[in-house]
């Protein structure tokens, strides 16, 4: 395998790792915030414990995101020098703002919020609280403002092959910034919302009935319900947009070849790039023109026209965004059904007489949020192939010349380190769910305990 | 708004600035660390405790560094980076290991905490001996010979006991009784290897480059430089004095061996400074040749004035929190 190709996979391993975490902590710290407040106005004890058990997974996941964040900014310059060669100018500044205004205020206030308990006024503890869920989501704003700026470049000019900024609002506030920026944060509040909902059911499955059990799964159970719809809305507007200024990841997500009316929703299919056709075609007639152009007959824009007269491809690879697309769509559509089911039967049976096939269905989609984020990445990223910046920079253009050998001994190592730390996160935080209740209640023992 | 001839000097005194803030702070949690083999069960504990809620910002300005190296000098950076590309995978896999068993060890099932400790360990280890194979590679100007590489080796095993020995410095203020009491003899190991590392890096900086030798050794410049060796001296002396005094009946003086390590390693860091500047890539790339487009630093530095002062503020807000003797982390 070549350098390009291996340094590929080895970004995207990295950057596949990574956005597990924040895509957890972005949310679960405004759901720790809300516990909080629901705590210091209700004094009721469950919420506390809730705080307290989530508080552990939040650490946990937060440690894992710093990590392998770090990892990502140096991978920036050990393997993809071409990319701040080229556009550093627009890049390093939003890159410099997320450090600054984003990752010392998380970082800083996290050790306030973790162990500064009993330390710190009450005031002071919420307030610490909430500049953590603001740090991590600033720090989400700046990198989907610089992400959404690789996918529809503005504000810019070139000089000598360089990316200068010229307008920096324009850069800011590009295109598919808000659409993205929106997609993203509802996506992290319905992986929390299902994480939640999930470990809760399993929880309860396993005999574990304190009131923070119930609470939880009903809080999972809602947030699902009510963020999904908004998602929806939120991911076709996203689509809508990107029709407008990435015609070609459109056309592979639909998996359509020609341009033409009357385009049918494919619900299978194999996309078979060198015969340029699908093979086993299932669709719902005309359904992708009506979801893109809102006409059964609208125009949708096809692959073939984004091939050029040699010959040389233009489009992404098909197959693979074609599929992640689906994949994302499908998860959402079953986050839809749980979460609606499950508010009706909270509706009408309450948490505390869940029906336990539910209950196992809520368990095994605890991570489900993790299938649909990164099933999404996957379509929007490979879908601005052969592009690192939309029209500006391709990926080829930008990679460092590092022996193959060197980028696929640290893939391996890479590799084997993530899957081995999320085997121990994943069981690490069944753990947690296992003694439960049982460590919610304070440690009177005076000897010294590391924080759990 | 600012003057384009100013702003990479600017730039090059932050990047310098959150580099020495990075070692000093990142350095004594990494230290901490590296001491785990010496210490026991429950004094681990405690170790973890008294580097809990600052190892996370402490990393942070690494982030930092990088950035500013990235953002500030983009063609630099490529260099720097390419030319040190497995010492920097080395580096990011200990800082991987290492943060993460700072949370596995207090979650995992009791029986996995010993192998989680193993990995804390491990992880300091692979990122103290990277930096300073990092830095020796640097000091050599960034070129694979085995020359440069046994000159790295040694400053690689130089940083990882000045890290361990600015480590025994926050163990020996953080806390009391017998854990106190072997800090201060891990200190009293580690003093020499810092006083070696400081004076190979020291013998070979001038060797390497002609332009070093002359700045350090011509007239009247050796006279302005002279402080920082005798300085560092007298240093060193002092807390080899204190540590045989150390502990103290009421504790006093238990911040001198922390505080003395870190005007050390500010000493050092200045030594170096006033050797490769004007250089970022040394002998090859000037800071003025790297810097990005003015207007873009101008943007940065904007809200860095305003953000970092901020920063510095809770950053302090933060140790004075948990200022005194460690005691347990709880989340309650």
């Amino acid at each position: 395998m070549d350098t390009l190709l291996l340094s590929r996979i080895q970004f995207a391993a990295n950057i596949s790792f990574h956005i597990l975490f924040p895509t957890i902590t972005i949310a679960l710290g405004w759901a720790l915030l809300f516990f909080k407040l629901r705590f210091n106005r209700t004094k009721d004890r469950k919420w506390m414990d809730l705080y307290l058990f989530w508080v552990k997974v939040f650490a946990l996941s937060f440690a894992l995101g710093v990590v392998s964040g770090i990892t990502m900014s140096f991978q920036f310059g050990t393997n993809w020098p071409g990319f701040m060669e080229t556009v550093g100018n627009v890049a390093g500044p939003l890159l410099a703002y997320e450090i600054l205004t984003a990752f010392f205020l998380e970082a800083v206030f996290l050790g306030i919020m973790l162990f500064g308990a009993s330390r710190v006024p009450g005031w002071l503890h919420t307030l610490a609280t909430f500049l953590v869920a603001f740090g991590t989501t600033m720090s989400a704003f700046w990198i989907l403002v610089l992400n959404s700026w690789m996918h529809t470049p503005v504000g810019h000019e070139l000089r000598d092959g360089v990316v200068h900024a010229v307008d920096w609002w324009a850069i800011v506030f590009n295109p598919s910034m808000p659409y993205r920026l929106a997609h993203m944060l509802l996506a992290s509040g319905l992986t929390v919302a299902f994480l939640i909902a999930g470990l809760s059911a399993w929880r309860w499955l396993r005999g574990d009935k304190a009131p923070e059990v119930a609470t939880g799964l009903r809080f999972g159970v809602i947030l699902g319900a009510l963020l999904i719809p908004v998602q929806i809305l939120a991911g076709d507007m996203h689509g809508l947009n990107t029709l407008e200024h990435q015609p070609a990841k459109v056309a592979a997500m639909e998996g359509n070849w020609e341009t033409r009316g009357h385009v049918p929703l494919l619900l299978f299919a194999l996309p078979d790039e060198v015969a340029r056709e699908n093979r086993m075609e299932i669709g719902i007639p005309s359904l992708a023109s009506v979801i893109l152009k809102h006409d059964p007959a609208g125009v949708v824009p096809g692959l073939n026209d984004f091939v050029a007269e040699d010959g040389t491809v233009t489009h992404p690879p098909v197959a693979a965004v074609f599929w992640s697309f689906r994949v994302m769509v499908g998860i959402g559509v079953l986050m839809l059904v749980a979460s609606w089911a499950g508010v009706w039967m909270l509706w009408r049976r309450g948490a505390e007489s869940l029906p336990r096939p539910y209950l196992w269905g809520l368990t095994g989609m605890t991570f489900a949020g993790w299938g649909a984020t990164l099933a999404g990445w996957y379509t929007t990223e490979i879908g601005r192939q052969p592009w690192l910046v939309q029209g500006v920079l391709t990926v080829e253009e930008a990679v460092g010349e590092i022996a193959a050998g060197m980028v696929l001994t640290t893939l391996i190592a890479y590799l084997v380190i993530y899957l081995v730390l999320l085997a121990a996160y994943i069981g690490v935080i069944f753990h947690l769910a296992r003694k439960g209740g049982r460590v919610a209640a304070p440690l009177t023992a005076p000897v010294l305990q590391p924080a759990e | 708004m600012f003057d384009p001839e100013i702003l990479p000097l600017i730039f090059a005194a932050l990047l310098g600035a959150s580099i020495l803030l990075y070692v000093v702070l990142d350095g004594f949690d990494l230290g901490v660390g590296l001491l785990f083999p010496f210490a026991g069960e429950a004094e681990r504990d405690r170790m973890i405790a008294s580097i809990g809620p600052f190892w996370d910002a402490n990393e942070t300005w690494l982030v930092l560094a990088i950035g500013i190296l990235l953002v500030a000098f983009p063609v630099a950076h490529g260099d720097i980076l390419t030319a040190l590309y497995l010492p920097v995978a080395v580096m990011l896999i200990g800082l991987i290991l290492r943060g993460v068993a700072f949370e596995f060890r207090a979650k995992a099932p009791l029986g996995h905490k010993r192998p989680w400790d193993g990995a804390f360990w491990a992880g300091s280890l692979m990122t103290a001996l990277a930096q300073g194979f990092m830095l020796g590679m640097y000091i050599m100007g960034l070129s694979w010979t085995w020359a440069t590489v046994a000159f790295s080796a040694l400053t690689a095993g130089a940083l990882a006991v000045a890290y361990s020995f600015i480590g025994a410095g926050w163990v020996i203020l953080k806390t009391d009784g017998a854990l106190q009491r072997k800090a201060i003899r891990w200190a009293q190991g580690g003093i020499w290897g810092v006083v070696l590392g400081m004076g190979a890096v020291s013998v070979a900086t001038p060797l390497v480059s002609p332009r070093i030798f002359a700045k350090w050794f011509s007239f009247p410049e050796i006279v302005t430089l002279a402080p920082l060796p005798l300085m560092s001296g007298l240093l060193v002396a002092l807390l080899w004095l204190a540590l045989r005094r150390l502990p103290t009946v009421n504790d006093s003086f238990a911040w001198f061996p922390f505080v003395g390590a870190v005007v050390l390693m500010v000493l050092g860091f200045f030594g170096m400074a006033y050797s490769f500047y004007p250089y970022i890539v040394p002998e090859q790339l000037t800071i003025r040749e790297a810097a990005a487009a003015p207007e873009s630093l101008a943007i940065i530095l904007v809200g860095t004035l305003v953000v970092l002062p901020m920063i510095i503020a809770y950053t302090v807000l933060a140790y004075v929190i948990f200022r005194g003797k460690a005691t347990k982390l709880s989340y309650d």
